[in-house]
């Protein structure tokens, strides 16, 4: 009775509008910020000035003194337990004991009866710190001699891979052209615009948190496991979020030390962090340097890539074990070879912490593989189009690492860039100053494995009808962090039913009230939580259908639900509303429920590493840019940009091509202008959205994005992910199409007007030099 | 104009200011360092003004203050006394929502949410100034609106639909909730 492959459906495929549009557009909607409790308290982190120093004293006792402040704690007072979202490597404890990392390392917090009262009482605190040497370039951070970050890591080695498939060295041999380019890669920031925020109370031994986190669940999981407490007496309430991208999964010190203030002081504790905070906070893009080797043949078939990367991880692991792998894991997504070697050292440095930011891991990489890619095409003389191509991935293939391929349309997304970028005009007709760059990207739908080990299901929901049929609520813990999962999920979960978008209503991502789900991250909700959304939805149907059965007396073979009508198939007329069935189930048989549960096959291969970047299905894209370079100043003005997709059955086009922009807009950002910078001692300079640059309006060039009419045959409804896929291909589309219009490469991120005015510089002190040297 | 004041025992000062929000008339005791976007959302409960920086860089504060956008992080309350102030709440009349707030729906121009006050009072001080903007107009006038989700396309698109009264995408007729609810 569902869901076999149809061209047109009722709910799905339409834009309709988001389900939180109104509250958002009125200023309804209450973030975690926006909240008050009776008899609330305001805490602050009073956090390291230093990047690397040893804590000889801290004095609390003027700042207790001061009125007003109801609680002042320390390492003395919290659990010791060291925590990180890695579970291989958990390295950060709530409040420093022996040392401090990094500028922004958590030392003590206060609880007072007004902000202002907050930040007096931190002045007050006295700590005496023996400053040490700190590391702060991860290039030089794992050398012999250098001072340790963290005394049990030698070396400042945090993570150490090394994979080898199929068999490189012969491939190297018998390689027709072999060429090797070292590319860097920036630290940048998610900066999502709502501070991160979180107040905590305690009911006897029962602690709520409300909190802007991407991912109730782990925060459940971290913060019971944290204070020893079971998952049941852990709540987890996400108010509405204002963006994460990455830099909201994981518990921080917000949660941590309100939940102590919390408990000490009896009342609710509100924390959150200023805008510089968060930047010390981070969690942000790691800074990469990337050497890849590629071996080829004469016609530019990839035969062997070798890359071998280092880098930065900051004072704590984060998630940014799983950051390690993934920059080598996505690597042979696009472009198929048999012949892959993959070596990354991740640094510990005292710097803040790197984690998961959009594209996780890979769209740096995949700015230098796609640079390097056509640095070959130009020794070869082939078109950079051409040679992606040929290389490009198809449909029902398996990566050297054993990644299983379903529906992939990465030629036809090349092919359709093409096209709609004019690109072959604007290669045959060149005007100076000006070039166009094309690159690939692609991204798990949904990470295989949680992040912790644990066989609970990924994703789950239940569909509650109103007793008189006249609404649905769905229940998830999927999380709605503006990407608009809340709208796709009821879309999903009223076109399963055979119901209506407009009666439908939204319960998510609350730990005591909705089912579990992984959360926001790996873009994995209208796929995962999609699917359990289906399942859910078609159970009501199936209950409806045998109720109307029933009420019609016609067999259930006959009848099917559809836009809120039960009708039979046979008999044209003999019809019943979803309403007054959902009634009539309520009256004869009680509530009218529906559940649903998701959970990924086994997937991937047996070697080290190997879950990671493991998914039940991948997106594919391609985009062409267009950039004029100003030979005097290097300045980059973008043209246009063009980009097709392959995100398998469109739930909603109008949230999607939000997603492609929003998406590319980082990218862009992190391409030219977005970096994350810091002194010589290691401090933020600029912390800042007037000095971290990310574009404005004004900034933004004209986009047309596409997607091609794709099927994921193990998705609902044949979907697959496109949020965070759109970032990979951004970088290095830059980097080409800078490379086209002025024929020097920039080998770092950002490739700011700076730094394309050296290349430039340099190009012509060159070619002056030949000159002379000629004459 | 003296406002009266009372002094605490701490010697701190505390100003009575007038504040005329969104039509209502609201008197208020503030420090003289008091910053409107706090007494906005602490003192009147207005929490749809967003904060985002407090260093006027993210304009998530902006409100009207007598029919200009501000950034109300870097305004003195004591500074809007007796002036006229419209936050969010104040944009739709009777739930009827505005243009701009009705076309930023239609058009998804919303994804987190958290810019779209600030976006929407800037978009609706530039309509009400200039009520056919170019689409440069309209990229400039919210230039001072950061949005880190959408990459600004649809909220643009949906700003020139509002000045030219297409409230209603193409694309979302076909969607059945139009069709429904016409
Ligand atoms: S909070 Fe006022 S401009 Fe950012
Ligand atoms: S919609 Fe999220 S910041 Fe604009």
């Amino acid at each position: 009775m569902s869901s076999e492959r149809k061209d047109e459906y009722k709910v799905i495929g339409h834009s309709v509008p988001r389900i939180d549009g109104p509250e958002k557009v009125t200023g309804a909607a209450k973030y975690t910020l926006d909240l008050k409790f009776p008899n609330m308290l305001y805490g602050k982190i009073l956090t390291s000035p230093h990047a690397h120093a040893r804590i000889i004293s801290i004095d609390t006792s003027e700042a207790e003194a001061l009125p007003g402040v109801k609680a002042v704690i320390t390492h003395e007072h919290v659990p010791t337990l060291k925590y990180g979202l890695s579970p291989a490597r958990w390295d950060e404890n709530i409040f420093c004991s022996d040392k401090v990392r990094f500028v922004g390392d958590k030392v003590a917090a206060v609880a007072c009866l007004d902000e202002s009262t907050c930040y007096k009482a931190l002045k007050l605190i006295k700590v005496e710190y023996e400053v040490l040497p700190a590391v702060l370039d991860f290039t030089t951070a794992m050398d012999e001699g250098q001072p340790l970050v963290h005394e049990e890591y030698e070396r400042n080695i945090n993570t150490e891979i090394h994979q080898e498939f199929g068999d490189v060295d012969k491939a190297f041999a018998e390689a027709y052209h072999v060429r090797t380019d070292t590319f860097i890669g920036q630290r940048t920031y998610q900066c999502p615009i709502e501070p991160h925020t979180a107040i905590s109370m305690w009911d006897n031994n029962k602690l709520t948190v409300y909190s802007s986190t991407q991912s109730p669940h782990y925060f459940q999981y971290y913060i019971a496991r944290e204070f020893g407490l079971d998952m049941g007496d852990v709540r987890i309430i996400k108010p509405f979020v204002g963006g994460g991208f990455g830099g909201k999964l994981e518990p921080t010190g917000l949660e941590f030390a309100g939940a102590v203030l919390a408990k000490r002081t009896s009342r609710p504790v509100r924390m959150f962090y200023d805008r510089a905070e968060m930047f010390a906070h981070n969690r942000g893009r790691h800074a990469q340097q990337m050497e890849i080797t590629s071996g080829v043949d004469k016609n530019g078939k990839i035969l062997v890539i070798h890359a071998n990367f280092k880098m930065d991880g900051g004072a704590y692991t984060s998630l940014g074990i799983a950051s390690a792998y993934y920059a080598g894991a996505l690597l042979p997504m696009t472009y198929e070879f048999d012949n892959y070697k993959f070596d990354m050292y991740r640094a510990y440095t005292n710097l803040p912490a790197c984690g998961a930011q959009r594209g996780h891991g890979a769209p740096q990489p995949k700015y230098a593989f796609e640079s390097h890619l056509d640095n070959v095409a130009k020794d070869l003389g082939i078109d950079p189009m051409d040679i992606r191509i040929l290389n490009a991935r198809r449909e029902n293939t398996e990566t050297p690492n054993n990644f299983k391929v379903n529906s992939c349309h990465m030629r036809e997304c090349l092919e359709k860039v093409r096209e709609m970028s004019d690109w072959d005009e604007k290669k045959k007709h060149k005007i100076p100053g000006r070039g166009v760059g094309v690159s690939t990207g692609s991204f798990v739908t949904g990470a295989g494995y949680p992040i912790y080990r644990t066989d609970l299901p990924h994703s789950s929901a239940f569909i509650r009808i109103n007793e008189d049929g006249t609404a649905a609520t769905l229940y998830t813990g999927a999380v709605e962090i503006g990407q608009g999962s809340d709208t796709v999920l009821c879309q999903m979960a009223a076109e399963a039913m055979g119901y209506r978008y407009e009666h439908m209503k939204i319960i998510a991502a609350d730990t005591e009230i909705t089912p579990m789900d992984l959360g926001a991250y790996a873009s994995r909700q209208t796929y995962m939580s999609g699917t359990a959304v289906k399942m859910a939805g078609e159970e009501i149907k199936k209950q409806i259908i045998e109720m109307a059965s029933a009420m019609l007396s016609l067999p259930v073979s006959d009848l099917d639900c559809d836009d809120g009508i039960v009708f039979s198939l046979s008999r044209e007329g003999k019809a019943l509303t979803f309403e007054e069935v959902a009634r009539k189930h309520f009256v004869l048989k009680g509530p009218l429920l529906g559940k649903g549960v998701y959970t990924p096959p086994k997937l991937g291969g047996t070697f080290k590493g190997a879950p990671v970047g493991t998914s039940p299905a991948y997106s594919f894209g391609a985009q062409v840019g267009e950039v004029q370079i100003d030979e005097e100043t290097g300045q980059i003005d973008v043209l246009g940009i063009w980009d097709a997709h392959d995100c398998g059955k469109v739930i909603n086009p109008r949230l999607l091509h939000g997603q492609v922009h929003g998406a590319l807009f980082m990218g862009m950002g992190e391409s030219c202008w977005e970096e994350v910078r810091y002194d010589d001692k290691g401090k933020i300079i600029n912390p800042e959205l007037a000095n971290y640059l990310f574009l404005t309006a004004m900034d933004m060039p004209p986009i047309e994005s596409e997607v091609l009419d794709t099927y994921e045959p193990t998705g609902p409804w044949g979907a697959k992910e496109v949020g965070e896929g759109a970032t990979n291909p951004t970088l290095g589309m830059f980097s080409n199409a800078i490379f086209d219009a002025m024929g020097v490469r920039v080998n770092s991120l950002p490739l700011t007007y700076e730094k394309v005015w050296r290349a430039l510089k340099e190009k012509r002190e060159l070619e002056e030099a030949e000159k002379n040297k000629k004459s | 104009m003296l406002n009266q004041t009372i002094t605490d025992n701490e010697g701190v000062k505390r100003y009575l200011i007038t504040l005329n929000v969104n039509g209502d008339t609201h008197t208020v005791l503030v420090k003289g360092n008091a910053i409107l976007a706090n007494v906005l959302r602490d003192e009147l409960n207005l929490t749809g003004t967003k904060k985002g920086c407090e260093l006027g860089d993210c304009g998530s504060c902006t409100v009207l203050l007598e029919g200009k956008p501000v950034d109300s992080c870097m305004v003195l309350a004591m500074e809007a006394d007796g002036r006229e102030i419209t936050t969010i709440e104040g944009v739709a009349v009777n739930s009827k929502l505005d243009a701009v707030q009705e076309a930023m729906l239609n058009y998804t121009a919303v994804q987190c949410g958290y810019c779209t006050p600030g976006m929407v009072l800037s978009a609706k001080a530039l309509l009400t100034r200039n009520p056919h903007p170019t689409e440069p107009e309209v990229r400039e006038a919210i230039s001072g609106n950061l949005c880190r989700c959408t990459g600004y396309v649809h909220i643009v698109e949906a700003v020139m639909a509002a000045s030219e009264g297409r409230l209603v995408p193409e694309d979302y007729k076909s969607s059945k909730a139009e069709g429904e609810s016409a």
